[in-house]
């Protein structure tokens, strides 16, 4: 295979790509899916195991009702049905990281069958993606290869096998094919897991870190031929799967590299093959896993072990009515509350910044506030160092008592980035930088006469002109009257005392 | 006479007296372990050095006028499939050999809480996959009744170890009949549960969907103590019934005063006829007799679909015994072979551990049941299978409906000789052809002794509607009590010496 | 009637993941075809009308709470492991040589 990636514009112009998304996240329950070992990340080695989740021998699993709860709200949250009998069933397939050689999972009637989620995208056009289902399954074991190259599974020498993850509850939300996305195909991808993790944070059923692998995305892509008309009518092409996708940006570059690969292939005359490929941020480009060629033939049947559930409708209504606000009528109603525009509330939500802001109103400061110091000059801040809002080392209450300082008079603008730059120095809050650095409105207004007095003085010409009707000349004096009280003074109130000292 | 030759009621009510130490009797049985089992084979392992310090356990707590369950100081061995916290559980299996678990199987925990001292673990078919014992990694199991013969399987050491006399009680598995079979073709008593009535946990897994776990032993009321011990919900077992078991002991009690008058036991038309050799038919027709006289109406109930039970059966639990098998690859437990080899990876590592530790019993079962889940076959294979068992539970629902125990013979046949059905996997499968409909549909049954033919044992089978044990145990109490009455003395009281037997074959 | 060729039992003996020899892979299919052909029985003795039972008692619902239990300790938990090293299982290389 030689064919080299085609150009991404060229690849949308001559194919349209198709897309699927199959997201596993992590539940953030205390135990297991089927055994009560804890699931804190970061355990040593094989010590969050029990005989059920190393697969010993006669071992058995018991299904943990938190996971089964938490399923069932995602669901309600997608609109999906919830069936009324949902089994468990056995996949499978050998891997040393799979602890009985089987996966525990869901084939028939999963806990969540249809729904979708609305994604928004950067201009706020608005992408309906369906939800085929989601389903519950036990996570593997982590599999780490050593010696070759670092991490690699080719060329590895051998392979350490660590069951603290084995059994971990996950469930796995696949949405159906999602077509005539054209050239904001990568785009509707990253937004639609931007959404989904969204979603699951605000349901509280994972952490959905991305980057610790608690929310992991295989991202499905098939390129078929672009016709005229009837473009549905087309066939899907073969389609590669690509996992390790492991942060928002890499989705969209995951899926845009895959266009032109396998629009270079396909230009080329040569096939796509079905497989597994894996995302590998460092060379910018996934490189070939198993081979689905030999369509894998997992035997499921139903669980044995494992007796179905039978959510008692009462039950679903009640999870129905604990349902938080959802993430898109949220930002409707911020929207409303803080009289911003979908613009604006899209540009927060887009800079990580809306939970920011809102904490910030809760700790007393005005929206337009809030809204000014976080996508102002902290977003600057942030984006100079290339870290997000929400490491930088300042609180929403820390910004709302600046916010305060300054609606009180006490600091200016200018005053208030010193003092905010204090506080991300780790000098404190910024009341306290305010009162360590001594920064201060001069507000005093014999004070700022004298100042202003001394000006005049200094500059009779400009002085004159202004008296003469030159109203603009104010500013030099302003700006000498600023110098001299090294910025402490506020501009506006010098600048009125100065017209009325020359009497226009 | 020799504590041994007691049974299990018997040896608890001494030791309650206080006429036998626990020691004394689990030292007896360790002795005649000794004496026997070089000829039996029914042991995997034996553990005199737990047994011995439970044993003593047991009468200090005695000696100081301390509470005891029924059965404290009874010794019991257990069938090799159940995992025993320290002590080597192999499964029969070469590619478990050295497994020493590190928990306990939740029966053999209540067996711990009975105060049972354990004598050891006992032979069966790899991963309890046979009817013979033969397929034993480590060498077949003997018959008491005649050494050259079968003990039935899969649980054939239990039912030997219980029928020489090496232990008066056992644990055992019943997936298709393992525990009924063998206490046929051994003059002893077995029973299977109803499905959920006693955890499964920690035995390791043929047939999940079918197995489970009950007693061997050589009377009803023995079985029935035994039973009442190990029953109970088990939360960590999702299939357990979480529900007061039935009232076995009582119910086995009330059967021994021989009085089943009102009592309505339906006889299989399809489960007496074609197959079934004519003197285990003849020593059936008898029993029925005996019930008739003990007042029970007797009357035949048709089940067609149990035409396809043994298809469907067979099915099912090779195709859920492949799964089961699954996790036995060298890499948590267990064997690895082929590690070194030039070129070796995992899949290859696995491939060769498993050719090297699976038995042909087991290869040819897990290529069965691989082919009747795989893409394509699936619905013909294993989801029709699925639906003859739902036919299945109709047909005993319609006999319920008329009757309230069914008896059938426990086995087409006596034991047969060594080797025999080895080549012949589909006669084999055929021991299990009386005992199959019930794991099939969850019910409960057990095996007890109907006579001999030509000198060897045969079983009758009593059969009784779902999560109803204690009805099954009160007919067989009765039928035991009145053909025991008819012998003069117990069936297996008159089994051959086994020093004697094992003489004369030095001496052929 | 089935057909359980020796190609056939190659290929289940591969997702089985057991090293057949070639002995081993001509006695299976001959015994394969025969046990099939005895149980092929069942797929003419049901319809669509008859629904599956896939446990003997039907029981639903059966959960626990979410509530963490002792686990194993490391040396419980490689106790049985054929190979070992830092505290993990260890296993010969996933993949062989890069094609």
């Amino acid at each position: 295979m030689t064919a080299l990636p085609m150009d991404f514009d060229l690849a949308i112009e001559r194919f349209d790509p198709v897309f699927g998304i199959e997201t596993h996240v992590e539940l953030n329950t205390r135990t297991k899916l089927l055994c009560p070992c804890p699931t804190t990340f970061g355990a040593p080695p094989n010590t969050q195991t029990c005989p059920a989740c190393l697969g010993l021998p006669g071992a058995m699993p018991v299904l943990n009702a938190a996971a089964v709860e938490s399923a069932i709200r995602l669901g309600l949250a997608l609109g999906s049905r919830i069936p009324s009998v949902s089994p468990f069933a056995r996949k499978h397939y050998f891997y040393p990281d799979l602890a009985k050689d089987y996966q525990i999972t869901q084939n028939v009637n999963p806990i969540c069958i249809g729904g979708h989620l609305d994604v928004e995208l950067d201009d706020g056009e608005v992408v309906r993606v369906e939800i085929d289902h989601a389903h519950m399954e036990e996570d593997a074991a982590k599999n780490t290869h050593i010696g070759g190259t670092a991490g690699r599974i080719h060329g590895a020498d051998y392979t350490l096998v660590d069951y603290n993850r084995s059994g971990m509850p996950l469930i796995e939300i696949v949405t159906c094919p999602v077509e005539g996305t054209g050239a904001r195909v990568a785009e509707v991808a990253r937004a639609y897991v931007a959404a989904l993790r969204e979603l699951v944070l605000a349901l509280d059923i994972s952490d959905a870190r991305m980057e610790q692998g608690s929310m992991r995305a295989d991202v499905n892509l098939s390129l078929r031929e672009k016709v005229a008309v009837d473009q549905d009518k087309v066939p899907y092409g073969k389609r590669s799967e690509t996992k390790n996708v492991n942060s928002l940006r890499a989705i969209e570059r995951a899926a845009r590299s895959e266009v032109c690969r396998q629009a270079g292939l396909l230009a080329a005359g040569e096939p796509v093959v079905q497989e597994t490929r894996h995302w590998h941020e460092d060379i910018d480009a996934t490189t070939p896993g198993r081979s689905k060629e030999h369509a894998e033939d997992y035997r499921y049947f139903p669980e044995p072990d494992l007796v179905p559930i039978v959510p008692d409708p009462a039950w679903i209504e009640e999870l129905r009515r604990g349902l938080p606000e959802l993430p898109a009528a949220r930002r409707r109603r911020l929207a409303r509350e803080w009289g911003l525009s979908d613009r604006e509330i899209r540009d927060a939500v887009n800079a990580g910044a809306l939970e920011l802001i809102d904490a910030t109103v809760k700790a007393g400061a005005t929206a337009a506030a809030a809204r000014k110091w976080w996508m102002g000059e902290l977003a600057r801040v942030a984006n100079e160092r290339g870290v997000g809002l929400e490491e930088l080392a300042i609180t929403a209450n820390d910004v709302a008592e600046l916010a305060a300082l300054v609606a009180d008079g006490q600091l200016t603008d200018k005053l208030a980035r010193q003092a905010l730059a204090g506080t991300l120095a780790g000098e404190g809050s910024p009341a306290a930088v305010a009162a360590a650095r001594g920064l201060a409105v001069v507000s005093d207004d014999s004070a700022l006469l004298a100042a202003i007095d001394e000006a005049l003085v200094a500059m009779p010409d400009v002085a004159e002109k202004v008296r003469g009707g030159k109203v603009q000349a104010i500013g030099a004096i302003v700006g000498a009257v600023m110098k001299a009280t090294r910025g402490q003074a506020d501009a506006a109130k010098v600048r009125e005392l100065i017209a009325s000292r020359l009497g226009v | 006479m020799s504590l041994t030759r007691l049974t299990a009621v018997e040896q608890a009510d001494l030791l309650a007296r206080k006429q036998v130490s626990s020691e004394e009797l689990t030292q007896a049985h360790l002795d005649r372990i000794d004496e026997v089992d070089s000829h039996v084979h029914a042991f995997l392992a034996v553990s005199p050095d737990q047994a011995l310090a439970e044993a003593r356990s047991v009468d200090h707590d005695r000696a100081t006028n301390q509470d005891l369950p029924p059965l404290a100081g009874v010794p019991i061995a257990v069938k090799d499939l159940l995992a025993t916290k320290g002590i080597p559980t192999t499964a029969g299996s070469k590619i478990l050999e050295g497994w020493i678990p590190v928990f306990d199987a939740t029966v053999v925990r209540k067996v711990k809480q009975a105060r049972m001292p354990i004598l050891g673990k006992t032979n069966l078919d790899e991963f309890a996959m046979g009817s013979s014992t033969e397929f034993s990694a480590f060498g077949p199991t003997h018959n008491p009744w005649d050494l050259t013969r079968i003990p039935g399987g899969s649980g054939g050491g239990s039912a030997a170890a219980v029928a020489a006399f090496e232990a008066p009680l056992a644990l055992g598995s019943d997936t298709g009949g393992s525990i009924r079979q063998p206490a046929a073709v051994t003059g002893t008593v077995g029973a299977k549960p109803t499905y959920g009535g006693v955890s499964r946990q920690g035995g390791v897994a043929l047939a999940s969907s079918l197995d489970q776990v009950g007693p061997a032993a050589r009377t009803v009321l023995d079985a029935a103590y035994l039973h009442e011990a190990i029953a109970g919900w088990d939360p960590k077992d999702s299939t357990s019934l979480n529900e007061p078991p039935p009232a076995i002991v009582h119910a086995a009690k009330l059967g021994a005063q021989g009085d089943l008058t009102g009592m309505r036991i339906g006889v299989v038309t399809q489960l007496k006829g074609e197959g079934y050799e004519p003197g285990v038919l003849q020593r059936f027709e008898e029993a029925l007799e005996t019930l008739r006289g003990l007042g029970a109406s007797i009357e035949e109930v048709d089940c067609p679909s149990f035409d396809y039970s043994f298809a469907a059966y067979c099915l099912i639990m090779a195709s859920e015994a492949s799964s089961n098998v699954a996790r036995f690859e060298g890499i948590r437990h267990g064997l690895r072979v082929g590690e070194d080899e030039p070129g070796a990876t995992a899949m290859t590592m696995m491939s060769a551990t498993r050719a090297a530790g699976f038995g042909p019993e087991v290869k040819r079962r897990v290529i069965l049941g691989t082919y009747a889940l795989s893409a394509g076959y699936y619905d013909a294979y294993y989801g029709s299978a699925q639906k003859v068992r739902t036919l299945i539970q109709r047909d005993f629902a319609a006999a319920w409906e008329q009757t309230d125990a069914l008896v059938t013979p426990a086995t087409p046949f006596t034991a047969f000789p060594l080797g025999e059905k080895v080549e012949n996997p589909l006669a084999m499968y055929l021991c299990d052809l009386a005992t199959i409909p019930s794991n099939l549909a969850g019910i409960p049954g057990m095996s007890l002794p109907s006579g001999l033919v030509d000198g060897l044992p045969a079983g009758i089978q009593v059969l009784a509607p779902v999560r109803r044990d204690e009805v099954m145990y009160r007919v067989a109490a009765a039928l035991e009590a009145a053909l025991t009455a008819q012998w003069g003395s117990p069936l297996w009281a008159n089994a051959p010496d086994i020093l004697r037997q094992s003489g004369k074959e030095d001496a052929r | 009637m089935s057909d359980i060729t020796r190609e056939e039992v190659a290929r289940l003996a591969d997702l089985a993941k057991i090293a057949l020899t070639s002995a081993e892979l001509d006695r299976l299919a001959g015994q394969l075809d025969a046990i099939v052909d005895a149980v092929a029985v069942v797929s003419g003795a049901v319809d669509e009308s008859i629904p599956a039972t896939s446990h003997p008692i039907e029981l639903t619902n059966v959960m626990r709470e979410d509530i963490p239990e002792p686990c194993l300790t490391n040396e419980e938990s490689l106790a049985a492991a054929p190979a070992a090293e830092d505290g993990f299982f260890r296993v010969p290389r996933l993949m062989g040589e890069t094609p």
